[in-house]
C-alpha cells in the first residue's frame, strides 16, 4: 500500500489531521475557560499566530497530491507523478545549474537559464528553485514536529499519569523505564533507532517520539501525584466515581495546560533536532536540515552561493522563533500561576 | 426511629515503626433514619477518619483493620469494590471540609453536578441539567440556570459549598456525611449553610452525620452527639442531657471553655495540654494525661462503657465510681 499508493495514504492523513483539528476547534469554542484562553492568546500574539499560520496552510497545499494534467513538455518529472499544488506552481523551473536571486545570466558557464530572472532565492547546485525547495520543507518541518509530538505526548501521558495516580509496582516500572533511558545517550539512541528502522519520515518521528518523552512523562507524574491529593479528588471518590474516570474527567483536564505547552515547546526542540540528524546524514529527505547541510559546501565557492543556505536558515528561524512566541503567550494565558483569581 | 447506620468496634490503623497505630480505636454508634448525629473532638481526634472509614476511603496507607459498619444490615467493609462504589453518593453522600478545592477548577459546576448525577442513573444531559438546575434552585443558589455554566472560581466559597451539598444530595442519599462544613466559611455564611442543611435534613429525611469541632454548630443542628478524644469515643448523648449535663470530664472541659458560657473578665477555662498523638497514647484511659479527676484506675486501665436507661453512654472510671456510690447509698 505505502508503494504504489503513497499519495492516497498521506492525502487521507491529511484529511484526518484536518477533520481532528476541526473537532478540537468545536471542543475549544464550546468551553468558556478554552475560549477565553484563545481569544487571549490571538489578542496578545496576532503576528506570531499568522506566521505559524502561513507555514501551515503552506504544509497544507504541499499535502494533498494528485496525479494527471501534467503538461508534455515538462521533463524534470515522471508524467505519471503524484504533485501537490506547490509542485504544479513550481512546474517546470527547474534549471540545469546554479542561478543566483533574480539572476538573468547563467553561472560558471552552464547551460543559459530556461527562466531568467524568475528564481526569487536562486537555485541550487542541482538547478533547483530554492523558493521552491524553502516551501517544501514547511511540511516535512511541520510534520517531523507534530507527528513526532503526537506520538511522545500520549506516550508520555500514559506512563506519567498512570503512574502518578496508581503508583505501586507500575510505578517502578515506569521509573525504571525512565531511569533506563536517560542513563543512553539520546543522540547514540536515536542513530541506532533510525539506523534500525530505515530513514523514511515516519520512522524518524517515530524514533524521536521514543527518545524525547522521558522528560513530559515524569513531568505529568508529578502533576498527577499533586492532583490525586486534592479535594476534589477525594470528593469524586466520595460520590462513587470509578478510578479511570476520574483520571479521564479530573486529572487530565488539570492537566490540559501543560499539555498545551509541552506540545509547542517540544514541537520546535523537535524540529531543530531533526537538523542535527540531517547534519549526521541520518535527516529526512526534503528537510530544511538537509537542505543546510548540503550547502555547507557551497559556502567555499567564489562567488560564494550564500542564497541556498540563507533560505533555508531563515525559513527555520521563523517558523521556530514564531512557534516559541506563540508557546510563551500559550504559557502566559495558561499558567495558573499567571491567572488572577487562582490560588 | 429505625437504626440506619450501625457502626460497630471499628478500629482504623496506619502502619508506624512500632506495629499498626490506631487512629480510630472501638468505635461503635448506631445512626437513627432521618437522625442529626453530631461526632464532636479536637483536631486529630479521628472524626473525619472515622468518616472515611465507613465510606472505605481512608488514605493509603492506613486500613480499617477489624469492626463492621453496616447499613441497613449489610456490612459495607465487606462489600465488593464495585458494590462499595454504588453505595458512596447514591446511599452515603459526602460533602468537605474546604469548598474551595474540592471542586474541579476547570469543569463548570453544571457539569459536575450532572456528572454525579449521570453517575449512578442512565438519563440523558437534558434531563441531568434539568434536574442539576432544581437541584441548585433547591440549596439557595440564586439564578442557577446561569450558575450550571459557571466555574468554581466564579463562585464565593458559599455558593461553592452549596454546589458541593447540591452535588451530594443529587442521588437523594440516605446518609449525608457532612466533614466540617461550615469551618471554612465566614460566620454569616455558615448561618445559611446550617439553616440549609437543617431544611433539607426534615424535609427528605436525610440523616446527617455531622463532623465538627464547633460545639455552636452541634447546639444547632444535632439530635444527638458523640464525643470522640484521642481515636476513641468518651461520651454519646442527646445533645440537651450533653449539653447541660456533660457527664465525661473531658465534655465538661469543652463545654466550659465556650467563650460566651463564662462571665466577662474571667479567665476563660481550658483543658491544660494538647491532645498526645497516637503513639504516645496511654494505656489506660486516654483522657488521663490532662484528665483534673484523674485517680489510680484510669492510667493502666481502659474504663468500660456504662449505658444508662435513657441509652446514654460514657466511659469514664470516675462516673462509673460516682455511680456505684450512688447506687451503694
Amino acid at each position: 500500500m505505502m508503494g504504489l499508493e503513497a499519495h492516497v495514504f498521506s492525502n487521507a492523513v491529511t484529511v484526518v489531521l484536518l477533520v481532528g483539528a476541526g473537532v478540537l476547534v468545536a471542543v475549544v469554542r464550546r468551553q468558556r475557560l478554552w475560549r477565553e484562553a484563545a481569544h487571549q492568546l490571538w489578542d496578545r500574539r496576532k503576528l506570531a499566530i499568522i506566521v505559524v499560520g502561513l507555514y501551515l496552510g503552506v504544509a497544507l497545499l504541499d499535502s494533498i497530491a494528485w496525479k494527471g494534467g501534467i503538461p508534455e513538455d515538462v521533463l524534470d518529472v515522471l508524467p505519471n507523478a503524484p504533485l501537490t499544488l506547490i509542485d504544479r506552481i513550481f512546474l517546470g523551473t527547474k534549471e540545469a545549474s546554479y542561478s543566483a536571486p533574480f539572476a538573468d545570466v547563467e553561472f560558471y558557464g552552464a547551460a543559459p537559464l530556461r527562466q531568467p530572472g524568475s528564481h526569487l532565492l536562486g537555485t541550487d547546485i542541482l538547478g533547483r528553485d530554492v523558493f521552491y525547495l524553502a516551501l517544501k520543507g514547511a511540511r516535512v518541518a511541520l510534520l517531523i514536529g507534530g507527528l513526532t509530538s503526537l506520538i511522545a505526548i500520549p506516550l508520555a501521558l500514559l506512563f506519567g499519569v498512570g503512574a502518578g495516580y496508581f503508583g505501586g509496582r507500575f510505578d517502578d516500572f515506569v521509573f525504571f523505564l525512565i531511569s533506563t533511558l536517560a542513563s543512553m545517550p539520546g543522540l547514540l539512541l536515536l542513530i541506532a533507532l533510525i539506523m534500525a528502522m530505515g530513514r523514511d519520515t515516519l520512522s524518524v518521528c517515530v524514533a524521536l517520539g521514543v527518545t524525547s518523552w522521558v522528560g513530559f512523562c515524569r513531568l505529568s507524574r508529578a502533576e498527577t501525584l499533586k492532583l490525586r491529593e486534592l479535594d476534589f479528588v477525594s470528593a469524586a471518590r466520595a460520590l462513587g466515581v470509578p478510578e479511570i474516570r476520574i483520571v479521564i474527567r479530573h486529572i487530565l483536564p488539570n492537566l490540559a495546560h501543560l499539555i498545551v505547552i509541552t506540545f509547542v515547546l517540544m514541537f520546535s526542540g523537535l524540529v531543530l533536532s531533526e537538523v542535527v540528524l540531517s547534519w549526521l546524514g541520518i535527516g529526512v529527505d526534503g528537510s530544511w536540515g538537509q537542505m543546510i547541510d548540503g550547502a555547507r559546501n557551497e559556502l567555499s565557492r567564489e562567488p560564494v552561493i550564500w542564497w541556498n543556505i540563507a533560505a533555508a536558515g531563515s525559513a527555520l528561524f521563523v517558523l521556530i522563533l514564531a512557534v516559541n512566541i506563540v508557546g510563551d503567550g500559550i504559557r502566559d494565558v495558561l499558567d495558573p500561576r499567571m491567572q488572577k483569581g487562582s490560588p | 426511629m429505625s437504626v440506619l447506620l450501625q457502626v460497630k468496634n471499628l478500629r482504623t490503623t496506619f502502619p508506624s515503626a512500632s506495629g499498626p497505630m490506631p487512629v480510630v480505636d472501638d468505635i461503635s454508634f448506631d445512626l437513627a433514619r432521618g437522625e442529626v448525629l453530631a461526632l464532636v473532638g479536637e483536631s486529630g481526634s479521628g472524626k473525619s477518619m472515622t468518616a472515611l472509614s465507613i465510606l472505605r476511603l481512608v488514605p493509603k496507607p492506613g486500613k480499617v483493620s477489624s469492626g463492621s459498619v453496616l447499613l441497613a444490615g449489610e456490612d459495607l467493609l465487606r462489600l465488593p469494590v464495585t458494590e462499595m462504589r454504588r453505595v458512596r453518593g447514591a446511599r452515603i453522600a459526602m460533602i468537605f471540609q474546604e469548598p474551595m478545592t474540592s471542586l474541579n477548577p476547570v469543569v463548570a459546576v453544571g457539569a459536575q453536578v450532572m456528572e454525579a448525577i449521570q453517575l449512578h442513573d442512565p438519563i440523558n444531559k437534558v434531563d441531568a441539567r434539568s434536574r442539576a438546575r432544581a437541584l441548585f434552585a433547591e440549596v439557595g443558589i440564586p439564578d442557577p440556570e446561569a450558575r450550571l455554566d459557571a466555574y468554581p472560581h466564579h463562585l464565593s466559597g458559599g455558593l461553592k459549598q452549596r454546589v458541593m451539598i447540591a452535588m451530594a444530595l443529587s442521588m437523594r442519599p440516605e446518609i449525608l456525611i457532612a466533614d466540617e462544613p461550615t469551618t471554612a466559611l465566614d460566620v454569616t455564611v455558615q448561618a445559611q449553610i446550617l439553616t440549609l442543611l437543617r431544611n433539607l435534613q426534615r424535609e427528605r429525611g436525610t440523616a446527617i452525620l455531622l463532623i465538627t469541632h464547633d460545639l455552636g454548630i452541634v447546639n444547632e443542628l444535632a439530635d444527638r452527639v458523640a464525643v470522640m478524644y484521642a481515636g476513641r469515643l468518651v461520651e454519646v448523648a442527646e445533645r440537651k442531657a450533653l449539653l447541660s449535663n456533660p457527664l465525661h470530664p473531658y465534655t465538661q472541659g469543652l463545654l466550659k471553655s465556650i467563650p460566651s458560657r463564662t462571665p466577662a473578665g474571667e479567665r476563660l477555662p481550658e483543658i491544660p495540654g494538647v491532645v498526645p498523638s497516637p503513639d504516645q497514647w496511654p494505656t489506660g484511659c486516654r483522657f488521663s494525661t490532662r484528665c483534673p479527676l484523674c485517680f489510680e484506675p484510669c492510667e493502666t486501665i481502659q474504663p468500660e462503657e456504662i449505658e444508662d436507661s435513657a441509652g446514654r453512654r460514657v466511659w469514664c472510671h470516675e462516673v462509673e465510681r460516682s455511680m456505684d456510690a450512688e447506687s451503694s447509698s
